[in-house]
C-alpha cells in the first residue's frame, strides 16, 4: 500500500510574505500615516501605493532575472539594458515623428536584442553567464552614451508621461503595466510546460537534453525575456524623468533584482522559479528603501540599515537558522519542564 | 566470541537509531576483530549507511554502546571518530578534484614552519602516505587527471593517515573495473595483515566471497546475523538479505530460443561509430527482443548506447528505423522515432534532482508533447499514481524531490519516465547499478515484462549473470569493438566470458 499525500506548504515559502508584513507593520510604527490610503480625483494615493509605484522598474527586472536564474544563469547587464532602452526611447521621441507605440516597440526590441546577444554568448559560445553578461554590463552603458551623444536627452510626450506617472482605473498606469506583465508571465510559465522546462534545464541541463528538451533555445528565450523586462523598466524610468540619463539610469539595479530573487528563496544554482515570491522580494526591498527615507534616519545610515534588514530576511529564510532556533526552543522548553 | 585477554577491536552493542517515522537501526550488535575484513550487507534502506554514520559520528545513536578494546567509547562527531582511529572512504570520493594529489593528502593537516605551509615536508608526507597504499604517481599532478580507481586509492591513503585502526569502505568498488578491484583487494589484504579491522560495504556478492572473512547482514534496520564467509552459501546469503528463497529469483534462464526471422526489425545500425569512441559496428534490434551488451568497463558498452540514441553524434555509419533509413543524431530525433534511453550515470544524466518525483516522471512525455501542450494536472497525477503503484516506487508523496529517494527508486522513476512515452525501443545502460538486490530483481522482472509486451530492449550491463537471465542475443564488446554475437541456447556466462577474454 502506498502512502501518497500532499506535502505541507513549507515555512520557506511563507518567510518572505511574513517578512514583508512585519516590515510594513514595523515601518507604520516608526512613521505615522504610513498605512494611510486616500483617493483624490479618483486616483489612489499613499505611502504604500508610492512603494509599489517606485518598485515597478526593479520588480520587472527581477521577474526576468528570476527566470534567468532559474536556468542556472544570471544577468548582470540589466542596468545597461535599462540605459539603452531609455536612450532609444528619448532619442527616437526627440528626433522622429514616429508614433509613441512604435518608439516603445523599438526600445523593447533593442532590449530583446541585448538579451539575444547575452543568450548567444551563453549558449553558442559557452561563456559562463556571469562573464557573458558582464561584457554587456560594461559595454551597454557605452552604447547608451553613444545613442544619446553623451548628453542627458529630455523629451516631451503625452504617451510617455502617462506611462511614467499616469493613472489607469484609479491605479498608477505603470503598476497596471507591471501587473499585466507579471500575470502574463506566470500564466505562460505555469499554464504551459515552459516553467517546468526552464527549471529542468536549470537543475540538470544534460538530463534535459537527453529527454529531448532544447536547452539552448530555452536559455536563449530566458535572456531575451530578461532583456524585454529590463527594456520595459528602462522605458518606465525614462518616462518618469522625461529624459534619458545613460550614465545613471538603472545603475546598481541588477543587485537589487538579484537580491529580490534570492529573498524569494531561489538558489543561484538554478532549478526553481518563484515568480510570486520574487514580486514579494522586490516589494520588501522597495519598502525598505522608502521606509528608511521617510523615517528621518540620517542619510549616512541608509545603506547599513538596508543591508542589515536584508541580511535578517535572508537569515529567516535559511533553513539552518530555523533548525537552530527550533532546537534552542525545544531545549528551553525541556529545561523549563525539569524545573 | 573472543576471550577476555584479547577483546575485539570494536563491538557494537544493541545500537538503536530512529528518525521521524522510521526505525533505522533496531538493536544492532556487531563485533569487528583486528585483522578482519567484515562485509556488511543489506538492501538499500537496510541500515548500512546509518550504522556507518553512527560509527563515524555523523549521527548520534539513540541507545546502545560502542566498545573499543574493551573500553566504552563515545562518538559524538567526526572528530571523535578520527580520534579513535575510525576512518571512512565513501563511494563518492570526497576529495577536491582541482587540487593536486599532495594538496588533497595533506589538506586537513598541513605541516607548518613558522606559521607557513612547508610544501617540502607536505610532499614527503604525502609520498609516505601513497607508499602505504602502493601508489606511485606524481604528487603535483591534479587529482582529476587520474582515473577514478587512482582517486579512490588516494582517498584511502588519506583516510589511513596516521593511527587508523578501523577502515570503513562504503561501496569502494562501484566505479572500478576488475583490474582496479584486484588492486584494491591486494591493498585490503595487506592492511588486514597489519592488523587493521576493515568494514566493507558492497553490492557485489562475488567480491564479498573473494575478500571477506565475516559477513553481517542487516535487513530493515535489524541485524539478521553474522556468519563466517566460508560457511555461508550464496543462496543462503541472498535469502538472508531478501528474506525469501533465492530459488525463485535466480538461475531462471530466459526463453532465449526467440525466432526473429519473421519479427519486425526496429533499429539497425550499419557501421555506426565515432572516432576515439567506438569502432564501427553492425547491430540489429527486433521487436520483442532483448539484446544484451556485455564487456568490461571501457569496452564500448556505454558508447554503443550513446551512439544508438544520438546522445553522442556518430561520425560514420547509417541507421534505419523500421526498415527505412533515417537520421538519428540527437536525442530529440531518437525520441521522435520512439526510442528511450536510461543512461548509466543516473545522478548526472538521469534524474533532475531538484524537481519532484511527479515532474521527473512526466518530463520526457511533456517534452515530446512540446511546451505549448501541457499535460493537465489531473492526468499527470493519475499517470504518476499508476506508475508509483505499478513499479512499486517507494516515496511518501509524489511532490518529494527525486534527489531524496534511494537509488533503486530513482531508477524506477526514470524507467517510468520513459515507459509513459510508450517507446518501441528502450535502451538501458547499467539499469541495476548501485541499487539493492530487491529493486534489482524488480527491475529485471520489469525488463522481461516489457519484452513480453513486444518492446525491443538494448541493455548494457557489467553483470554477465544478469545478461544471461534476460537476453535473447548478446553483443560482446572489447576494446571499443564488437567482438562477438552470441544468441539462443549458446548464451551462458561461460560463453560470454570466453568471448570477452579471448
Amino acid at each position: 500500500m502506498q502512502f501518497v499525500s500532499k506535502p505541507r506548504p513549507d515555512a520557506k515559502t511563507l518567510a518572505p510574505v511574513i517578512s514583508l508584513f512585519v516590515l510594513i507593520m514595523g515601518t507604520s510604527l516608526v512613521t505615522p500615516g504610513f498605512l494611510d490610503i486616500s483617493i483624490v480625483d479618483g486616483h489612489i494615493y499613499g505611502s504604500l501605493v508610492d512603494i509599489v509605484h517606485r518598485a515597478t522598474p526593479m520588480l520587472l527586472v527581477a521577474v526576468g532575472m528570476a527566470i534567468v536564474i532559474g536556468t542556472k544563469g544570471i544577468d548582470l547587464s540589466v542596468g545597461s539594458i535599462i540605459a539603452i532602452s531609455g536612450a532609444v526611447t528619448a532619442v527616437l521621441t526627440v528626433n522622429t515623428e514616429w508614433l509613441p507605440f512604435v518608439v516603445m516597440g523599438c526600445a523593447l526590441l533593442a532590449g530583446m536584442a541585448c538579451g539575444l546577444w547575452n543568450g548567444l554568448l551563453v549558449t553558442v559560445f559557452g561563456i559562463q553567464p556571469i562573464v557573458a553578461t558582464l561584457i554587456l554590463m560594461v559595454a551597454g552603458r557605452g552604447i547608451a552614451q553613444m545613442i544619446t551623444g553623451g548628453q542627458i536627452v529630455t523629451f516631451h510626450s503625452e504617451f510617455f508621461n502617462a506611462i511614467g506617472n499616469g493613472f489607469f482605473a484609479g491605479l498608477p498606469l505603470r503598476v497596471v503595466l507591471a501587473i499585466v506583465i507579471v500575470v502574463a508571465t506566470a500564466l505562460v510559465l505555469r499554464k504551459t510546460a515552459l516553467g517546468l522546462f526552464f527549471e529542468s534545464v536549470g537543475a540538470n541541463a544534460e538530463s534535459s537534453r537527453l529527454m529531448g528538451i532544447d536547452s539552448r533555445m530555452l536559455i536563449l528565450i530566458a535572456y531575451v525575456f530578461s532583456g524585454f523586462c529590463s527594456a520595459m523598466a528602462g522605458i518606465i524610468l525614462a518616462a518618469d524623468i522625461r529624459g534619458a540619463d545613460a550614465n545613471n539610469a538603472g545603475l546598481w539595479l541588477e543587485l537589487d533584482a538579484i537580491l529580490a530573487v534570492v529573498i524569494a528563496g531561489a538558489s543561484l544554482s538554478g532549478g526553481r522559479i518563484y515568480l510570486g515570491l520574487t514580486v514579494i522580494g522586490a516589494l520588501i526591498i522597495q519598502t525598505l528603501t522608502t521606509a528608511i527615507l521617510t523615517s528621518g534616519l540620517p542619510a549616512q545610515y541608509n545603506l547599513i540599515v538596508k543591508a542589515s534588514i536584508v541580511l535578517l530576511v535572508l537569515l529567516i529564510q535559511s533553513s539552518r537558522t530555523r533548525d537552530f532556533v527550533k532546537s534552542r526552543l525545544m531545549l528551553a522548553r525541556r529545561s523549563s519542564h525539569v524545573e | 566470541m573472543t576471550d577476555q585477554n584479547n577483546p575485539p577491536l570494536l563491538s557494537i552493542e544493541g545500537v538503536h537509531k530512529s528518525f521521524p517515522g522510521v526505525r533505522a537501526l533496531d538493536n544492532v550488535s556487531l563485533t569487528l576483530n583486528a585483522g578482519e575484513i567484515h562485509a556488511l550487507l543489506g538492501e538499500n534502506g537496510a541500515g548500512k549507511s546509518t550504522l556507518i554514520k553512527v560509527l563515524t559520528g555523523i549521527y548520534v545513536k539513540d541507545s546502545g554502546s560502542l566498545v573499543m578494546d574493551g573500553k566504552p567509547v563515545h562518538i559524538h562527531d567526526s572528530l571523535d571518530a578520527q580520534k579513535h582511529g575510525i576512518r571512512t572512504v565513501y563511494q563518492e570520493i570526497n576529495l577536491i578534484p582541482t587540487m593536486t594529489v599532495a594538496e588533497n593528502l595533506t589538506l586537513l593537516d598541513q605541516p607548518k614552519r613558522m606559521g607557513l605551509i612547508s610544501w617540502r615536508s607536505a610532499e614527503s608526507r604525502a609520498r609516505e602516505m601513497l607508499r602505504r597504499v602502493g601508489l606511485d604517481i606524481d604528487l603535483r599532478s591534479q587529482l582529476d587527471s587520474h582515473s577514478v580507481a587512482i582517486q579512490q586509492m588516494v582517498a584511502i591513503a588519506r583516510a589511513l593517515g596516521s593511527k587508523a585502526r578501523i577502515l570503513i569502505l562504503d561501496e569502494p568498488t562501484a566505479s572500478l573495473d576488475s583490474q582496479e578491484i584486484a588492486r584494491l583487494f591486494e591493498l585490503m589484504r595487506q592492511l588486514k595483515s597489519e592488523g587493521m579491522g576493515i568494514i566493507f560495504v558492497t553490492h557485489f556478492l562475488d567480491q564479498v566471497y573473494d575478500i571477506s572473512d565475516t559477513i553481517s547482514v542487516l535487513r530493515n534496520g535489524c541485524h539478521v546475523g553474522t556468519f563466517k564467509t566460508e560457511a555461508l552459501s550464496r543462496s543462503d546469503l541472498v535469502s538472508h538479505m531478501l528474506g525469501k528463497d533465492l530459488d525463485t529469483l535466480h538461475h531462471e534462464q530466459s526463453d532465449s530460443s526467440l525466432e526473429h526471422g519473421n519479427r519486425q526489425r526496429i533499429l539497425s545500425l550499419k557501421q555506426v561509430g565515432r572516432r576515439n569512441m567506438l569502432n564501427p559496428l553492425d547491430l540489429d534490434l527486433h521487436q520483442g527482443e532483448v539484446v544484451g551488451l556485455a564487456g568490461l568497463l571501457g569496452s564500448g558498452r556505454t558508447e554503443v548506447c550513446q551512439l544508438a540514441f544520438g546522445a553522442k553524434r556518430p561520425d560514420q555509419g547509417r541507421k534505419s528505423w523500421l526498415g527505412t533509413e533515417v537520421s538519428i543524431n540527437t536525442p530529440k530525433q531518437a525520441i521522435a522515432q520512439g526510442m528511450a534511453y536510461c543512461p548509466e550515470d543516473r545522478k548526472h544524466h538521469g534524474i533532475v534532482a531538484e524537481l519532484s518525483v511527479r515532474e521527473n516522471l512526466i518530463l520526457a512525455l511533456q517534452s515530446a508533447r512540446g511546451w505549448w501542450s501541457p499535460m493537465p494536472m489531473s492526468e499527470q497525477k493519475a499517470i504518476v499514481d499508476e506508475f508509483i503503484q505499478r513499479l512499486n516506487i517507494k516515496t511518501p508523496h509524489m511532490e518529494k524531490p527525486i534527489g531524496e529517494l534511494s537509488g533503486g527508486n530513482q531508477q524506477k522513476v526514470i524507467l517510468a519516465r520513459w515507459l509513459i512515452t510508450q517507446p518501441k525501443l528502450l535502451i538501458l545502460d547499467e539499469p541495476t547499478r548501485g541499487i539493492d538486490v530487491g529493486a534489482h530483481h524488480e527491475i529485471i522482472q520489469i525488463i522481461k515484462d516489457l519484452c513480453g509486451e513486444g518492446m525491443s530492449l538494448l541493455v548494457a550491463s557489467s553483470e554477465v549473470e544478469e545478461i544471461v537471465a534476460f537476453a535473447h542475443r548478446v553483443a560482446v564488446m572489447r576494446d571499443r569493438t564488437k567482438v562477438a554475437e552470441v544468441s539462443g541456447d549458446r548464451i551462458s556466462q561461460k560463453s560470454i566470458i570466453q568471448a570477452i577474454a579471448q
